[in-house]
């Protein structure tokens, strides 16, 4: 009983001086870590939270993890009825349920920051901090015209289909066209190592010369180096995935020929969310608009940079 | 009807629905692509097939005894996800060697063999609906792999991947390791489904469990059973499995659990028990994995099309088998 009230006087004296400050609420929903760019994307927002939480005694933090849409509405829903937040920021499962429930948030005043996905109506947000879908396209496929300046036969892995596979495929043909780059074939590889893997073997049976393999992110090409290897094929130069995990990085860095570069589509753009979004409520400083965050080549010489070894992904 | 009269009464649409629809489809793949027949391709859809193609062996039983386990695919990724954790902590201590390699099999059968045990306790003893039970552990595990993993993938250490990976890609004679397992696991499952008392009791509890109880069949007991055979071979599967791609994550062994099930049901099984066909059921993973393997091979069809190509195949092959009742 003791303990329980000292417990009590601890909690309470935490608690008050918080609420004397004036604290404000910053709620962020994203889902949940059901695959390796979600995983690293929950790793830099805890890490984003922590470091703003350390800085900022004014600012007080809830993050909600989502395993599907409806989930995310509930927790959203929440957060405006029982936390009172000044700020959301959410990264929408899918762009069409999330639309009505983060439009009333922002009908509530509430300063509400879209991340990577938008929202199917325009205007809603304050600020918009996003992934270049269709850059992320365009650098690989520079990267490969500069790697096989004569031209070449590849295969392409593509992802979930998707807006965002699409922009992705769109911005890469965009940037491969008439440089003598032949497309073999695309098939689904649904950014998963055992489709790809599977894909990559029936590209290796049905085509003798594949002279490169773009994988378009990094957990395919960890299936489409599987299938390479087991078919003991060694017509194919190298392979390009994208994303930047970090064993794929690594190997970049260690200068791996099949491996030769990487494209970034930074899980990490959380943090940039959530940063500039406690900016905007901790300062005057303006920070409504869009930031669109844009898709590096990496490469050798810089991949030390983009070499994260704590975060999952 | 004309076959009803013309064949000889033991060929029936039933038997040879499933193989006319697997002879199609390799005519079709061969007509397509030269490929497709060559050593290497038949080499690849038979390794691919034999992760489901165990599981379905054993769902073939469970569903034969009335039962459902939805919860295979998580099982599977958690159990690889167990076996990569352990061979990794035991690494520094056991070094890279055959000793290792025994402690992870070790590690996916025990694994495997508890797992079910768990399903079939709250199935049978809690008298719980299979449904239900297995739903809950496929969350339930498929969470835990995700945890395990916090949220990224867990890796095999390179040096003992490389080690290991010969369990997948080597064999003997010609034919790899997957295949010669998975042959095996059939021909055990055929013996036992058509030979013994307990293949019998199986088909009598899916049939009628109420009978087959007065019959003096031990209800319980053999339906526990089929829970833990199918355990045990999750965690075979997931031997074979684990030196592939050395990794493990939350995306591993996604809807498993209903390519097995539509395996079993393809070949001929009935899905409200009382029949089961072993045979039937590989070749209902073969028509299933060779429709995936053909596509890839060709542009016949939009790749958006692919899912309701594999659905229209799996209901035209159930189309051609109608017409016999369950238990009979």
């Amino acid at each position: 009983m003791k303990r329980l009230i000292s417990a009590l006087a601890v909690s309470t004296a935490l608690v008050t001086p918080a609420f004397a400050q004036d604290t404000q609420v910053i709620g962020v929903s994203i889902p949940a870590a059901t695959h390796g760019w979600a995983g690293g994307m929950n790793y830099f927002a805890q890490a984003a939270i922590d470091r703003l939480e350390e800085t900022y005694p004014q600012l007080d933090f809830v993050l909600a993890t989502a395993a599907d849409p409806s989930r995310q509405v509930n927790d959203i829903e929440d957060m405006l009825a029982t936390r009172n937040i000044s700020a959301l920021v959410v990264l929408p499962f899918e762009s069409e349920p999330l639309t009505g429930p983060v439009q009333n948030v922002a009908n509530a005043g509430v300063w509400v920051t879209v991340v990577d996905r938008g929202l199917s109506v325009e205007g809603i947000e304050d600020l918009y901090v996003a992934g270049d879908n269709p850059g992320f396209g365009r650098v690989s496929g520079e990267y490969m015209v500069s790697q096989m300046p004569d031209g070449g036969d590849i295969v392409v892995l593509r992802g979930i289909p998707t807006t965002i596979d699409n922009e992705r495929v769109a911005g890469f043909e965009a940037a491969i066209e008439g440089s003598g780059i032949n497309v073999l074939g695309m098939e689904h590889g649904n950014w998963n190592r055992d489709t790809s893997f599977e894909v990559m073997q029936d590209f290796l049976s049905r085509h003798p010369q594949i002279d490169a393999v773009w994988a378009s992110d990094d957990d395919m090409a960890i299936g489409v180096l599987a299938a390479i290897e087991a078919a003991g094929r060694d017509d194919v130069q190298f392979v390009l995935g994208g994303a930047g995990m970090k064993e794929m990085i690594q190997r970049v860095m260690d200068g791996d020929t099949m491996i030769p570069a990487n494209v970034t589509y930074p899980p990490s753009m959380i943090a940039t969310a959530i940063e500039v979004t406690a900016l905007g409520v901790v300062s005057q400083t303006p920070v409504s608009g869009e930031f669109i965050i844009g898709s590096v080549l990496v490469t050798q010489d810089n991949a030390e940079q983009f070499y994260y070894p704590d975060s999952p992904f | 009807m004309t076959i009803a009269t013309l064949s000889s009464p033991k060929i029936k649409m039933s038997v040879i629905g499933p193989i006319v629809a697997l002879v199609v489809l390799i005519i079709m793949g061969a007509l397509m692509n030269p490929n497709f027949l060559s050593a290497g391709n038949i080499s690849n859809v038979l390794s691919r097939s034999a992760f489901i193609g165990i599981i379905a062996v054993g769902m073939t039983f469970v569903i034969t005894a009335g039962g459902l386990d939805l919860s295979v695919g998580s099982m599977a990724a958690f159990i690889a996800g167990l076996m990569i954790l352990v061979m990794n902590t035991a690494l520094p201590v056991m070094g890279i060697g055959i000793p290792i390699v025994l402690l992870g099999m070790a590690v996916a059968l025990f694994a495997g063999l508890f797992a079910g045990m768990l399903n079939g306790v709250l199935i049978t003893r809690l008298g719980m609906d299979a449904f239900i039970v297995t739903l809950g552990s496929m969350g339930i595990y498929r969470s835990l792999v995700t945890w395990l993993a916090d949220g990224g993938t867990l890796s095999l250490d390179f040096s003992l991947r490389t080690f290991y990976q010969p369990v997948y890609y080597g064999g003997t004679l010609g034919v790899s390791w997957p295949i010669i397992v998975f042959a095996l696991v059939v021909i055990g499952g055929e013996l036992l489904m058509r030979s013994t008392a307990f293949g019998r009791h199986c088909a009598a509890i899916g049939s009628n469990d109420q009978v087959a109880r007065y019959s003096s069949v031990r209800v319980a007991r053999v339906r526990m059973l089929t829970y833990v055979m199918l355990g045990v071979l999750v965690g075979i599967a997931t031997i074979m499995y684990v030196p592939r791609l050395g990794s493990a994550s939350s995306a591993t062994g996604l809807l498993w659990e209903l390519e097995a099930i539509a395996a079993v049901i393809v070949g001929g099984t009935a899905l409200k028990g009382g029949f089961g066909r072993v045979w039937g059921t590989v070749i209902g993973v073969l028509i299933l994995t060779l429709i995936g393997n053909i596509l890839n091979l060709t542009d016949l069809v939009s790749p958006y099309l692919n899912g309701a190509i594999q659905g229209a195949i799996i209901i035209l092959a159930v189309v051609l088998q109608r017409g016999r009742k369950p238990g009979q």
